[in-house]
């Protein structure tokens, strides 16, 4: 808190500002290494930004495969993502329910959580295919843990106080968990939805570096660009990548808003 | 206007509460209440004074059946227990018409009957207007008011009280007091109630209970002699003053 209480929160515009201003600095910059520091020889290693839309983007005959494979990328992401939640939530429902499940299963939610999902990956390969189940299965096992982590985190947040009031009216075990503590999960769920999506993302582009079968997701695009030494499609591959993950960081952050922006304060001060 | 008049006592024989011999030792071996005998009857205010871990706040989770006695007998014929605890432990994603309800659908009462009972108990406790608002746009004292209505719903023969305004700020406080007081005189249950402040006890109840030091024992019990209904001026008569000295020092005496 600052000294004085009556702080005019600054409009949606003016707050814009100083973000675009470091964009604008990083493009600048973007432009000085690829025209003062790269020679047109080596230029394909930083292009400069209006070529990467030139060529990646507005050429349709680049932008199709480019965009067929980001769409089969979020495809395998938000799948893998759904099928984490389902399994995270569940998991932490079973685990807040009985002391015994969650000493039985909680070592090893974490041991999930240090296993490198990348040494796993040739064995899913084995197990799966190589195709979209393959990738699905390393999103859920990379974006799972927050899930499950938080979710146990949130249902265990209701006080002692709430639970006695619930004790003390007859509430069988259903109704305190319906009414009482997946409410009060909601928050801590959906900061480890976030952190979630991000994660899956991340999944669905490293899986695509080991599955070379079916369609090419945008993680294959990335090596085949990479291998051709083409940077403006590259370049144009990694950023919409990147994009994809902010754009389901975003709609979480925007359903969270909607659910439970309305009576939690997600820790900020209060602002009068 | 005579302030001292012997208390009307409600004829009826109809018990709330009864401890007889009530011990409870935790499995840590901390003796938190030793031997306690108590009856509270419909048209009792009893309030328990005594120093910070006594075991008053032990007596009520007995007496609600949050927690059982090692020894003793307890006996409740209260068909509805009303338990205001210290904090108002609202549910912060309901407005306050819907944590008020909380209660009603709890014991499954038809939506018709609990959204009506809700409805007069926001009423009783002033805060018609806020059926909307959710807690976070309440002050402490309001949210109080919504934990007392949210009890008042399912129109309690017995209330037990945890030190409730013990958060408030004066003012507040003295406020709810009246309130709580206005409720008493108009609905008489049985009433057994914590607080820490001796002034506080005497201005409400029929009776004062002071326990000792850890382990709790009842080491006095003052009937309060005022009549009801209570105005705030009764705090400043020489009278109020003098039993809220006794009972000081009683509590000073089985704290040493």
């Amino acid at each position: 808190m600052t000294g004085s209480s009556v702080v005019t929160r600054p409009s949606r515009l003016v707050r814009a500002i100083p973000p675009l201003l470091v964009f604008s600095a990083i493009v600048g910059v973007v432009y000085a290494v690829s025209y003062l520091v790269l020679t047109p020889r080596t230029r394909f290693q930083l292009p400069p930004p209006h070529e990467v839309v030139r060529v990646a983007i507005l050429d349709p005959d680049n932008a199709r495969p480019l965009f067929t494979a980001l769409g089969l990328s979020a495809q395998v992401a938000l799948t893998g993502l759904a099928i984490a939640i389902l399994i995270g939530v569940t998991l932490a429902v079973v685990m807040s329910q009985a002391g015994w499940a969650e000493l039985s299963l909680f070592p090893y939610v974490v041991i999930l959580q240090c296993i490198p999902v990348l040494a796993l990956v040739p064995l899913i390969a084995l197990w799966l295919d190589y195709g979209f189940n393959a990738r699905v299965t390393v999103c859920v096992l990379i974006s799972l843990f927050p899930i499950v982590a938080n979710t146990l985190f949130g249902l265990q947040s209701a006080d002692r106080g709430q639970h006695d009031l619930f004790t003390l009216n007859g509430a069988n075990r259903w109704t305190r968990l319906v009414k009482l503590q997946l409410p009060a999960a909601l928050p801590a769920m959906f900061a480890g939805l976030r952190i979630a999506a991000g994660l899956a993302v991340i999944g669905a582009v490293v899986g695509d570096f080991f599955f070379r079968q079916g369609q090419p997701g945008i993680g294959i695009l990335i090596d085949v660009y990479r291998a051709r030494l083409q940077g403006e499609q590259m370049f144009a591959a990694v950023i919409l990548a990147s994009l994809l993950g902010v754009a389901v960081f975003l709609a979480f952050g925007a359903l969270n808003q909607r659910v439970v922006g309305r009576w939690h304060d997600g820790g900020r001060p209060e602002t009068t | 206007m005579s302030v001292i008049a012997p208390r009307v006592r409600i004829t009826t024989d109809s018990r709330a509460l009864s401890f007889a011999g009530v011990s409870k030792t935790f499995p840590d071996g901390t003796v938190a209440i030793g031997n306690v005998d108590l009856d509270v009857t419909a048209g009792d205010f009893v309030t328990v004074v005594g120093p910070s871990g006594c075991g008053k706040s032990t007596l009520l989770r007995i007496a609600s059946g949050l927690t059982a006695a090692t020894t003793g007998t307890v006996d409740v014929p209260a068909q509805r227990i009303g338990y205001v605890f210290q904090d108002a432990t609202l549910l912060p994603w309901r407005t306050v018409r819907r944590n008020v309800e909380l209660l009603g659908e709890l014991h499954g009462v038809k939506r018709a009957e609990r959204e009506e009972a809700a409805q007069q108990a926001i009423d009783l406790v002033g805060l018609n207007g806020f059926e909307r608002h959710l807690p976070k746009a309440l002050s402490g004292g309001m949210r109080m008011r919504v934990s007392l209505a949210r009890s008042l719903s399912l129109d309690p023969d017995l209330f037990l009280f945890d030190e409730p305004f013990g958060a408030l700020d004066e003012i507040t406080r003295e406020r709810l007091n009246d309130e709580l007081l206005r409720l008493f005189v108009d609905r008489r249950f049985a009433a057994l109630f914590i607080t820490h402040s001796v002034s506080e006890a005497v201005y409400l109840s029929t009776r004062v209970i002071v326990m000792s030091g850890r382990p709790g024992r009842v080491v006095a019990d003052h009937v309060v002699p005022f009549a009801y209904p209570r105005v705030p001026e009764l705090r400043f008569t020489p009278e109020f003053a003098a039993l809220c000295g006794t009972i000081s020092g009683a509590l000073r005496e089985g704290h040493s």
